[in-house]
């Protein structure tokens, strides 16, 4: 006998709902743990969750405190989303085409390589004070520390790329008739792909990861900005405010990155992220 | 006859090195194959047998001796010699349509042409329902197909085949022997077909080589007079089976003995 119909679609809801409900778990216990410490006053010095959300709905719309954060919440997060993706634009620019030769030109790869290698594990933070010196204070120093932040992830993931296409592809193209440069468009370029679109989706990852620290170069407006104007008046509020923000668009960015690629990507068996 | 043939290996020797170390992959082989031939190599593995198939490619170059195509040295890969690789090697980002279309696309053929190439090739193979699948949706006979369709849409006199079927399970790799018979007949293309298997040499080739590793030489060169279709149970199927595997396992006799 086969199960009663609603059952049976009862499961299949379910199916579809699993995902999402166990996403969920872990966020819940956190914010149930967060809500209990705050109110049996564990810590004075953070707000209850509840005082956050409505500190969100003043800094989004207003009309609740206003003060010089209320209704800012576009302002800000537009002023960092044009540094989050003019920064990863810059770095795309320089990191494709370097990559590209690194991966493909034996004397390129002899001239840069060491240096970059060497450059590579100098954190963001540390170039902070030397990139205000050299960019000045404001939105040109935070552009460079977002775009270093996203350079190394797309120009090593372009040159692993166009370094481990599959040799016989090569012989294959060759002995079809496509032979030299043209195979640089035809094999090289197309096979390489998959990488170099993990290196930029991490590069816009770390994008948003170093925001805070590019707008720690005095820029009047900017999440990050907000975050250490929240810190110098101790309004954690406005803080928390600020990292969820990010969290939340820096989440969106990579969900719409991975459904572009999924799409350009289709013909790739290992890449759906 | 003096006619020139398609392909003529003139004492050729191949050496490969890796550090301090010298392999002799082959050694002072010789053999003509002549158009619209169907030889195949066999031999166990490591006795030269892909690197002889990979001379006449134009992959590699001989260390001494010969490689003639038509008369004239092969210098490089050429889409007159087409190869079909035990590993399929199509371009995973092309869809079925594409791959076989790489070759003549690449020549710079106009779209038109390449689009009724391309029909015609889909349906030798019969493929045509798989025509904008990309190679990881196809199964292991299907990737075969179209990559054997690839190098006969690039118009290739010589079709290269490297153990194409090894990775195939038993049903399929009869079906595409058959398939392949079906259009070399058809098309009268020349094929050299390298197998580690005596079964489907016998009966697939007009010629069987054999080869022999340390270093890789060419045992024997047997011409098959056994009608076609050929029956893998006949009494004549068997005995040459029976004569080719003493000829393949000859060496290993000596090395028992010595
Ligand atoms: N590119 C290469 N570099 C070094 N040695 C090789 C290379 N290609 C083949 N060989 C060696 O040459 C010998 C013959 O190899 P191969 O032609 O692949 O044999 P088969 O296809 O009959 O198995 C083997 O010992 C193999 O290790
Ligand atoms: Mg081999």
């Amino acid at each position: 006998m086969a199960p009663a119909p609603s059952l049976r679609s009862g499961r299949a809801i379910w199916r579809r709902l699993k995902p999402a409900a166990l996403a969920l778990i872990v966020p819940l216990v956190l914010l149930a743990f967060w809500q209990v410490a705050t109110t049996q006053q564990w810590t004075r010095l953070i707000p209850t969750p509840a005082q956050v959300g409505e500190y969100m709905v003043d800094f989004a719309w207003g009309g609740i405190y206003d003060d010089a954060y209320s209704a800012t919440l576009a302002t800000h997060l537009l002023a960092s989303m044009s540094r989050v993706y003019g920064g990863f634009a810059l770095a795309a620019i320089f990191a494709l085409p370097i990559g590209l030769l690194i991966g493909r030109i034996p004397t390129a790869r002899m001239l840069l390589d060491p240096f970059l290698q060497l450059m590579r594990p100098i954190p963001v933070t540390a170039w902070l004070p030397l990139s205000m010196i050299l960019f000045g204070l404001g939105a040109r120093s935070a552009f460079a520390l977002v775009c270093l932040g996203a350079f190394y992830p797309i120009l090593l993931n372009t040159v692993f790329g166009v370094r481990s296409v599959d040799p016989k592809l090569f012989e294959a193209a060759a002995m079809l008739g496509c032979k030299g440069n043209a195979q640089f468009y035809k094999v090289v370029l197309p096979a390489a792909v998959p990488s170099i679109f993990t290196g930029l989706r991490l590069g816009l990852g770390l994008a948003w990861f170093v925001i805070v620290v590019g707008e720690m170069t005095g820029v009047p407006e900017g999440l990050g900005a907000v975050i250490m104007d929240g810190r110098t008046l101790s309004r954690t509020e406005l803080v928390i405010c600020g990292m969820i923000v990010i969290g939340v668009a820096g989440y969106l960015s990579d969900r719409v990155v991975v459904a572009v690629g999924n799409r350009l990507l289709r013909w790739s068996p290992g890449n759906h992220g | 006859m003096a006619e020139i043939p398609i392909i003529d290996i003139k004492s050729v020797s191949k050496v490969f090195r890796l550090q301090d170390q010298t392999i002799h992959a082959l050694r002072d082989a010789s053999i003509t194959i002549r158009k619209g031939e169907f030889v195949c190599l066999i031999g166990a593995s490591g006795c030269g047998k892909s690197t002889l198939l990979r001379i006449m490619a134009g992959f590699e170059q001989p260390s001494a001796g010969e490689a003639l195509m038509w008369g004239k040295p092969i210098e490089g890969p050429d889409p007159s010699r087409g190869m079909v690789f035990q590993d399929y090697a199509l371009f995973p980002w092309l869809s079925v349509r594409d791959n076989i279309g790489f070759g003549p696309a690449a020549r710079g053929l106009p779209g038109a042409e390449v689009k009724s190439i391309v029909d015609r090739f889909i349906e030798l193979v019969g493929l045509q329902k798989f025509a904008t699948a990309y190679p990881h949706q196809l199964s292991g006979g299907m990737k075969q197909r179209v990559a054997i369709a690839r190098v006969l849409a690039n118009d290739a006199d010589l079709v290269l085949m490297d153990e194409p079927f090894g990775a195939l399970d038993a049903m399929t790799r009869e079906r595409l022997q058959d398939e392949l018979l079906e259009i070399w007949q058809r098309t009268g293309l020349t094929v050299v077909f390298v197998t580690h298997s005596v079964e489907e040499a016998i009966f697939l080739a007009g010629r069987v080589v054999v080869m022999t590793p340390g270093p890789g030489r060419i045992e024997s060169d047997n011409a098959l007079d056994l009608p076609r279709p050929r029956d893998v149970s006949s009494p004549e199927f068997n005995d040459i089976r029976r004569v080719l595997s003493a000829k393949l396992h000859s060496h290993h006799g000596k090395k028992v003995t010595a």
